[in-house]
């Protein structure tokens, strides 16, 4: 995949880390090229001009929780391609493509970390995977997920960066959104608290279902917040979008996040909310 | 001259001779029967073995049954329960206080409207924010009163608008999802036209759910799959076909209950055979339903969708 800035906001995208990681990678923003490891130790923002890298969700995982706490679990195995689905490439192609360049399986990884010491289960969707989009697959695994921090009795933190239900699973990935709901519900029974981060991009059928369900809702700065994208909306309606539209700040002024983070902050802002939510010992 | 317009030459002149037959006491019947006939021939052909793209334009039909006109033949009685409480009252998605086969219920439906005007104000059909926030609070009305929950969808989606963003349109569908998924009584969805996407699912997390025979049921319409995917938004009926969007692919798929026939012809054909074949259909559900505990009834509503998809070769 190659570098890409966004327009609307300050993203960057990493180099895709494949067998052959990059040493090296070039802020699109303001063109400096930064050594990798500087760049991890900078949060993933350019030490130069602050913009902010698109993240994977290793790279999300690397940037939140304490070192070598990260244990993954494995993804519960589906049926693949369920529909026999093919646009202008196959299903099956287009998959194996998006494992090769992202050394994925799916768009979700999921596990157990700690948090500034507190113990926590973690599910954070990769974007660079078929638009980090919910089919069967990431939908059993934030399923899964939710189930072990249920069990585990350790809060639950999920980090969207998600387009929406995928296409090529039809009706299957749109009802994804009940199963990862059904996880919910496991959560609230056990009175195990669920905080979310939304990241850019946060939208569709992630967004319209385990995504706005949280107990404690935080965005990172730069996010891009709302069910439907903004082409969409001024294709459909006409309407021309004000400024600032779908920004983590307008969620945070329309009283749908209870705060906005600075990514450099986030790993210290989960740990001031894991504190406060932590049990008496 | 297509069989559309043939059919639809055969149908004036039979409701002509119906008409002539009432009026002047003339025994019509056997002229009537060779072209009823024809007609049921004609319609077998055009419709048996239709195109997913053919359903997509019978399931949006402005004339297809559904919305007020379809609750009230529908129900013996029916009372509107309106506005989410906050921010306003969404003509698109209705819903109140019914009676059906004599049992009390709570319904709520998407409302296209039949005029242009009651169009424009329903946007066709795709509810707002509010729509949803009101769905969730008679959801919370029926949940109070142990009442059944009956949803009978028709919506090409939720409507994409800025007012619906600043007031939380996703956390509304969301909170609708959960909030049927804990419904304590039976819940019967039913998809009588354009079941779209997140504006379809919101009332669909249901115990049972039905389509009528020519409905779709999409996580996105042919058209935006189309220029989505294959960049060409004129591929839209390939794309209907590859998203297996009809009541009969979706019931092979084991993601809906029943395909509920429909008139030769489509829906619209006859509207009150429509409406009886729903009714048989969700007072059959109901009753069945009824018969289990609430334990028995949440431990199988629960099951069926935390597994949904995960089930077949691979797993
Ligand atoms: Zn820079």
């Amino acid at each position: 995949m190659p570098i890409r800035k966004d327009k609307r906001e300050r993203y960057v995208e990493v180099e895709v880390s494949g067998p052959r990681e990059p040493l090296w990678v070039r802020c699109e923003a303001c063109g400096e090229l930064i050594f990798k490891r500087k760049l991890q130790e900078n949060q993933y923002v350019c030490p130069r001009c602050g913009a902010y890298f698109f993240l994977s969700a290793r790279e999300r995982i690397v940037s939140l929780v304490d070192p070598e706490s990260f244990r993954e679990l494995p993804l519960p195995a589906v049926p693949e391609d369920p529909l026999g689905f093919a646009d202008q490439m196959s299903y099956r192609e287009r998959l194996a493509r998006s494992r090769q360049e992202t050394g994925l399986n799916e768009a979700a990884v999921v596990g157990e970390a700690r948090i500034a010491d507190h113990p926590v289960t973690l599910a954070v969707l990769d974007f660079r995977f078929i638009g980090g989009s919910m089919g069967v697959a990431v939908g059993e695994a934030l399923y899964a997920a939710q189930a072990h921090a249920a069990r585990a009795r350790t809060p639950f933190v999920f980090v969207v960066s998600s387009g929406g239900a995928r296409v090529q699973e039809g009706v299957l990935a749109l009802l994804q959104m009940v199963k990862v709901v059904a996880g919910r519900e496991l959560l609230a029974q056990n009175g195990v608290p669920y905080i979310a981060v939304l990241t850019y991009p946060s939208t569709g059928g992630v967004l319209a279902s385990l995504g706005s369900l949280a107990d404690v809702t935080l965005a990172e700065e730069g996010a891009l917040i709302g069910f439907a994208g903004p082409r969409v909306i001024e294709q459909t309606t006409g309407e021309r979008l004000p400024p600032g539209f779908q920004t983590a700040r307008f969620a945070l002024e329309h009283g749908l996040v209870d705060q906005v983070v600075p990514r450099a902050k986030l790993r210290e802002e989960l740990a001031k909310v894991l504190e406060v939510l932590a049990e008496e010992p | 001259m297509t069989d559309e317009e043939r059919l639809k030459v055969l149908e004036e002149k039979a409701a002509e001779l119906r008409r002539l037959a009432e009026q002047d006491g003339l025994d019509l019947h056997e002229e009537l029967a060779v072209l009823e006939r024809k007609i049921a021939e004609l319609r077998k052909q055009l419709y048996l073995d239709l195109s997913a793209w053919a359903r997509v334009q019978l399931a949006r039909r402005p004339d297809r049954p559904s919305g007020l006109p379809f609750v009230q033949a529908l129900c013996e009685a029916f009372y509107e329960l309106r506005g989410d409480r906050v921010v306003g009252d969404d003509p698109a998605l209705r819903g109140g206080l019914a009676r059906l086969g004599g049992k009390r219920l709570v319904l709520l439906f998407h409302h296209r409207g039949a005029t242009p005007e009651e169009q424009r104000a329903s946007r066709f059909g795709m509810a707002s924010a509010q729509g949803y926030w009101k769905a969730k609070r008679l959801m919370e009305v029926a949940a109070r009163l142990r009442l059944p929950l009956l949803t009978l969808i028709n919506t090409p989606g939720a409507y994409p608008g800025v007012q619906a963003e600043a007031h939380n349109v996703a956390g509304a569908i969301a909170a609708c999802i959960w909030t049927m998924l804990r419904h304590p009584a039976p819940t019967v969805a039913v998809i009588l036209g354009e079941g779209g996407s997140g504006g379809a699912v919101a009332l669909a997390a249901a115990d049972r759910v039905l389509m009528l025979e020519n409905a779709t049921y999409s996580v996105i319409s042919p058209e935006g799959a189309a220029s989505i995917l294959w960049k060409d938004a004129k591929v839209a009926p390939k794309a209907a076909e590859a998203l297996k969007l009809t009541a009969h692919d979706l019931h092979e798929l084991g993601v809906i209950d029943e395909v509920i026939p429909e008139p030769l012809g489509g829906a619209h054909t006859d509207f009150s055979a429509t409406v009886d074949g729903v009714r048989r259909a969700v007072l059959r559900y109901l009753e069945e339903l009824s018969r289990l505990s609430l334990d028995e009834l949440l431990r199988a509503r629960y099951n069926r969708y935390r597994h949904v998809g995960a089930q077949g070769p691979g797993a």
